[in-house]
């Protein structure tokens, strides 16, 4: 198996609120390989945007970290500012989920493209650039003639095919892709997910691939990473995770699909958990309809239950849990427990 | 359609809608002018003259024709420009307008130029470091510029600067011997100077503009320091400056490329309407410094009840307003290219 391109080991990430630290990010570790698309995928706030902006670096004012982001044998959360700013772009690139705000309306897509190319590689003559920035544009199907005009001038889907352009224009060894189609329909959504599949074919990009959305996930990516309430809790291939997924919020999840089979909608009672006091032991059990006793008081072990895939629930180390504890957990105890 | 003719359609359509504008104003100016009862002769000479005289010189004025009629005739005369001669000096508006006008350019572009290059620094530092200590002071004294009325302001400087440090000027627009031998080309007493290469007066004239200009500068920079720092920190939060960020641009380059020239949209935008305050705190700071412009005669009209003098200068003050904010639409139809749509 290949040297993964970037690793995170325990990451960390946390806001300062003021009833006490928000813990978006609560000990991930997680490897991409070079040319392999990874799906995070979640519920809202469950910390996979922010997951994302801590791989490249780009957490906001007040966050705090700990652990490591290891890209080419260092750890970027410990960068100086000026150094990581470098990186950004040539290195780690961005998608963001909304592509109607995230041009700059006062500059023409020449002007974005130009401007990147130019920090980046200055040693690029105008001339360069610009050809670099249209074979960049074809391949994402924006035909060169309108290469000059404003951010306005573009639907939704054409907008998010020139961000992933002006991503990929600096051929990064990463992508994180936050939420790409969202903000998009249907069949613009299938347009940019077959791009970004192609991706890893064209460049040998690794591509960490965030969406709530599953179909996205069997269509696209090689593994799956399952995150709830910030912690990743399942993660292997996409096609068995998909198929036969082996934590019950995974499972969950994946039952609250919807398709043109679906005959009822199904969905998880209750809401992800508050951040700053989240439930003691495994998260997911307030919720959790296999929650057995033990996973309310202690943590359970991450358990390989075949190779490259790791879940991190009681059901997969049953022979640990104490005697008695086995036993379903009550909701009443629940309750009880949580004003506790 | 090609940029170009989409921007000119853009700007005919902006002039075609300034016609029923000017005439809402016109409507206005004159409705009241007529709400207080009596006339301008009645005002001016009531009680000095006999009444019989008094409808004599109003008939002889036209005054005693009915509303409607007096209406048509004053739309008339206004899209001729033709704004009547005033009741008690006997000047056409016109020559007003030429006379003093020029002094009224000065001062409100002098503070216009005072209030754009310091209020715009400090309007962005503020926005960069928001709740900070800078930021702090910035705000009080922005706050503090824009609610001190110019006369209060005008007088504070002309106690401290001209009185007790001695350093300019106290008031008028130049000092006798300028004002003596100067020669008049432009009506614009600076450029009349400049274009006899009398320097000194020149010199004199820049230093007796410094208070009026900065007092009124000061009440029209205090909103733009706040409208610069609000727009600068919702452009810095902007979803396209996180974009911009995880392209690795640098932070001065995110601040001076990316937010501040979004920011500065709202600002020319609000330039416009800054006209209207520039010209009554002109009114105001002229009055302060014995300013020799359209605002200090303004007032001199409005003592002595002449209404022709009031309403030909205010419906002159609102044009300017109206053309100023043309200008402004057309200036920011080039900067954004999404106001063209």
């Amino acid at each position: 198996m290949a040297d993964p391109v970037l690793s995170l080991r325990d990451l960390r990430i946390w806001y300062g609120a003021e009833r006490g630290a928000v813990r978006a990010v609560d000990g991930v570790s997680l490897d991409l390989l070079p040319g392999e698309t990874v799906g995070l995928v979640g519920e809202s706030g469950c910390g996979k945007s922010t997951l994302g902006r801590g791989v490249i670096g780009l957490l906001p004012a007040g966050a705090g970290h700990a652990g490591e982001v290891n890209y080419k044998g260092q750890n970027i959360l410990e960068l100086k500012p000026k150094r990581l700013r470098a990186m950004r772009g040539p290195e780690l690139g961005m998608i963001f989920q909304e592509p109607m705000t995230r041009l700059n309306p006062l500059m023409k897509i020449s002007d974005h493209f130009e401007e990147v190319l130019k920090i980046h590689e200055p040693k690029l003559s105008r001339k360069e650039a610009r050809n670099r920035a249209m074979e960049a544009l074809r391949g994402m199907g924006i035909p060169p003639t309108r290469y000059k005009q404003y951010p306005h001038e573009f639907s939704g889907g054409m907008r998010q095919r020139i961000m992933i352009a002006l991503a990929l224009v600096l051929r990064p060894a990463v992508v994180v892709a936050d939420e790409p189609t969202t903000a998009l329909d249907v069949l613009v959504e299938a347009q940019i997910i077959r791009i970004l599949a192609d991706l890893r074919r064209n460049f040998d990009t690794a591509l960490l691939l965030i969406t709530h959305n599953l179909g996205i996930v069997a269509e696209a990516c090689d593994r799956v990473a399952v995150m709830y309430a910030g912690r990743v809790v399942e993660q292997g291939p996409a096609y068995d995770i998909t198929t036969k997924p082996s934590h019950p919020y995974s499972r969950e999840l994946l039952r609250s699909t919807i398709s043109l089979s679906t005959t009822e909608l199904h969905s998880i009672p209750g809401a992800p958990p508050d951040l700053v006091s989240p439930p003691p032991a495994c998260r997911f059990h307030p919720r959790c309809p296999d929650a057995m006793q033990i996973c309310a008081q202690q943590w359970p072990t991450t358990v390989a239950t075949s190779p490259g895939r790791r879940s991190e629930c009681w059901l997969h180390s049953k022979d640990q849990i104490p005697k008695g504890l086995d036993a379903p957990l009550e909701r009443e105890a629940l309750a009880a427990a949580e004003e506790a | 359609m090609s940029r170009a003719g989409s921007l000119r359609g853009y700007v005919l359509v902006r002039i075609a809608l300034m016609i029923p504008m000017v005439w809402v104003l016109l409507t206005v100016v004159f409705l009241m002018m007529r709400v207080a009862p009596g006339s301008p002769v009645s005002a001016t000479l009531g009680g000095k003259l006999p009444p019989a005289e008094i409808a004599e010189r109003e008939a002889a004025l036209g005054f005693d024709r009915p509303l409607i009629v007096q209406y048509f005739d004053y739309l008339w005369d206004a899209v001729r420009f033709q704004f009547g001669t005033t009741v008690t000096d006997g000047q056409t508006i016109g020559s007003l307008i030429v006379e003093n006008g020029g002094a009224t350019l000065t001062l409100t572009v002098a503070a216009l130029v005072v209030a754009l290059v310091f209020g715009l620094p400090l309007g962005l530092i503020a926005g960069r470091y928001r709740e900070t200590i800078p930021d702090a002071f910035i705000r009080v004294f922005a706050i503090l510029g824009y609610a001190a009325p110019p006369f209060f302001v005008g007088l504070l400087a002309q106690l401290l600067f001209a009185k007790n440090l001695d350093w300019l000027p106290a008031s008028k627009m130049a000092s006798p011997i300028t004002q003596a031998t100067a020669e008049v080309h432009t009506h614009i007493l600076l450029i009349d100077l400049a274009i006899d290469g009398n320097w000194d007066g020149v010199w004199d004239v820049i230093q007796h503009l410094i208070l009026p200009a900065t007092t009124l500068g000061l009440l029209v920079m205090g909103v733009f320091i706040r409208l610069v720092r609000v727009n600068v920190g919702q452009a810095l939060g902007g979803d396209y400056v996180e974009a911009a960020r995880a392209r690795g641009v640098s932070e001065r380059r995110v601040v001076s490329r990316h937010a501040f020239r979004n920011a500065l949209v709202p600002v020319v935008t609000v330039m416009g309407l800054q006209a209207a305050l520039l010209l009554g705190g002109a009114v105001l700071t002229e009055q302060t410094f014995s300013w020799p412009g359209l605002g200090t005669r303004l007032l001199q009209y409005l003592n002595s009840r002449d209404y022709i003098g009031v309403q030909g200068l205010i419906t002159f003050f609102a044009l300017i307003v109206v053309f100023i904010s043309l200008i402004i639409d057309i200036v920011n139809a080039l900067i954004d290219p999404r106001v063209r749509y």
